[in-house]
């Protein structure tokens, strides 16, 4: 009776990783009461065809939805065909992920189910009946602890905060039905527009780059990209004034109003650090700052600081880069 | 073609200024209030832009401002007025809590006597930063909702509105009666005009009993993150760029 449904994310026939870490983190919670983990996963024809590694990640059970009308996300078929098997499975806690998608679904889902949520959880406990989670507030600067007594116990993970961790369950394929026809669904979305082909995420990617005003003109994001670019797994933000000015794309902001980011690695260029943009990355695991201003409130915050010119400073990091993946 | 008035509701919170030192309280329950600064939630400031862009595009709509919340939530609706608003309504309780479905079916009692052709939410708020109001008012409402929308576009009664998602865009269309959420991009709030302000005052502002249920969550503890280690000035300018780099690889080991 204990079991723990996990909601697998995926954009087209691809499961995003926030949808492993929603199985580990469901295999985390399940292992803590005894119980098995059922994971939905929901896309077009193609999509059965990844399913096997959700067993990998600790899934018991794995429901699979193909459906021809599931290119883009549908809410209310998604929705529903959620809320539906939650319901039946009986299950004691349900787990979303806290990505645009999950901020769409998971109170949507416990509503429908007439239950309360909590999103951007980064823990959770068991205590008998009720699940405890850490959810940070106010802009990460006040952490609460808030117990979840109602079942079942709806929650949606800060993306980064569980690693996918391999924990080979069976993984036995259940094929299920939409629960309405997604063709007809009064919210439908036309079209999914991708950004650049391989680019990684900023909520995704191991090695974060921003850059700030420092770089004086959109152009100079140049050595952003190029500095992203040496690291290859790196992906490139910016603070709200440059988004503002228009040098960025507002989705490439971090910050208070913007994206939340934790990567291993995050590198601020020519950024100060006003508090509005420390709200969006202060939990990376390292922080670099390269700014020219030495009382810059970044260098507060920074592992490690260099004071200089970023055209100086960046073109050199770049080269020096590149340098030491060639000698890994 | 001419398109028909909109009747909008604009849902709103009164929230901390965020550039602050937050204190806890001696119950660990709950901040101290002593010289925090309380204003509208961005998110919503710019749910009340989109609105009032509307009725400026359809002759005869009418936008209502709803708070939840203590008598002061009455400043945030008046701001709101005094942006353009015409109308307001306060749901009377003592405090909000963080159980973002208590408040969703508190606001939906009111919304439902509405008839709204759009309700509006900021997509999140960054005091509770839990950001599920506004999906749940509308799942309890059974209205259509799109969440987080960066561009809105309404015309016979049907709407298409764009939405971020990481390193892509969705483009959703629905119908109208709808709810919306707004993310930042939107458009850029308004700051009100002397003679808004001064109309504001003269615009009504209703005051309800509210019903807040049971709440199912439970905040056990509030209490401040861990401070960051202090970190080091590793040297000046591209001379300091050898041992950033053997400290990323040998300490930090992230390269």
């Amino acid at each position: 009776m204990a079991n723990v449904f996990a909601f697998v994310e995926s954009r087209g026939t691809d499961i995003r990783k926030v949808g492993f870490e929603a199985v580990t983190a469901a295999r985390m919670l399940a292992d803590k009461s005894g119980g098995e983990v059922h994971a939905l996963i929901i896309g077009p024809p193609g999509i059965s065809g990844k399913a096997n590694q959700l067993g990998q990640y600790g899934a018991e059970v794995v429901i699979v939805v193909e459906h021809a009308a599931l290119a883009n996300y549908n809410p209310e078929a998604v929705t529903a065909t959620a809320a539906e098997r939650i319901k039946s499975g009986g299950y004691r806690a349900a787990i979303f992920s806290t990505s645009a998608q999950g901020r769409d679904l998971a109170p949507r889902v416990a509503a429908r189910l007439g239950v309360s949520v909590v999103t951007d959880v980064v823990s959770f406990e068991v205590e008998g009946d009720t699940v405890v989670v850490r959810h940070p507030m106010n802009i990460g600067k006040v952490i609460a602890t808030i117990a979840i007594s109602v079942t079942p116990a709806v929650l949606a993970m800060r993306p980064n905060v569980i690693s996918p961790a391999k924990n080979a369950k069976a993984g036995r394929v259940e094929n299920a039905q939409p629960a309405i026809d997604p063709s007809t669904s009064r919210v439908t979305v036309t079209e999914t527009r991708q950004g650049g082909a391989g680019k990684l995420d900023l909520a995704e990617a191991p090695v974060v780059i921003a850059g700030g005003r420092g770089l004086k003109a959109a152009e100079n994001f140049k050595l952003v990209e190029d500095l992203a670019s040496a690291f290859g797994n790196a992906a490139v933000g910016a603070t709200r004034a440059v988004t503002d000015d228009g040098w960025r794309p507002h989705s490439d902001q971090i910050g208070q109003t913007g994206r939340l980011v934790s990567p291993d690695l995050y590198i601020a260029v020519g950024i100060s650090g006003a508090v509005q943009h420390l709200a969006g990355m202060r939990t990376s695991k390292t922080i670099v700052a390269v700014n020219k201003d030495k009382d810059a409130p970044i260098f507060k915050v920074a592992d490690y600081g260099i004071v200089g010119d970023v055209f100086e400073v960046i073109p050199a990091l770049t080269a020096a880069v590149i340098e030491a993946k060639k000698h890994h | 073609m001419e398109i028909s008035a909109v009747k909008i509701a604009v849902c709103v919170k009164r929230v901390a200024d965020m550039d602050v030192r937050f204190r806890i309280g001696a119950d660990n329950l709950s901040l101290d209030q002593a010289g925090l600064k309380f204003d509208i939630n961005d998110f919503d400031a710019w749910a009340v832009e989109a609105a009032l862009q509307l009725k400026e595009k359809h002759e005869g709509s009418e936008v209502t401002v709803i708070s939840l919340g203590p008598d002061v939530v009455q400043e945030t609706i008046r701001k709101a007025l005094s942006m353009g608003a015409d109308r307001g309504i306060q749901l009377k309780v003592d405090t909000v809590p963080f159980d973002g479905l208590a408040i969703a079916k508190a606001l939906a009692e009111e919304l439902k006597v509405g008839t709204y052709d759009l309700i509006f939410f900021g997509k999140m708020s960054p005091d509770s930063s839990n950001g599920v109001v506004g999906p749940m008012a509308a799942e309890i409402l059974g209205l259509p909702c799109v969440t987080a929308i960066s561009s809105l576009e309404i015309a016979n009664g049907k709407g298409t509105a764009k939405r971020e998602l990481e390193g892509a865009q969705e483009i959703v269309e629905f119908p109208l009666p709808a709810v919306l959420t707004v993310d930042e991009g939107l458009n850029t709030a308004r700051y009100p005009s002397l003679k808004g302000i001064m109309a504001a005052k003269k615009k009504p502002l209703e005051v309800k009993a509210a019903q807040l249920p049971e709440p199912q969550l439970k905040v056990r503890k509030l209490e401040l993150p861990a401070e960051r280690k202090a970190g080091r000035i590793v040297g000046e300018g591209a001379a300091a760029v050898a041992e950033l780099v053997t400290l990323l690889q040998t300490e930090a080991k992230v390269l």
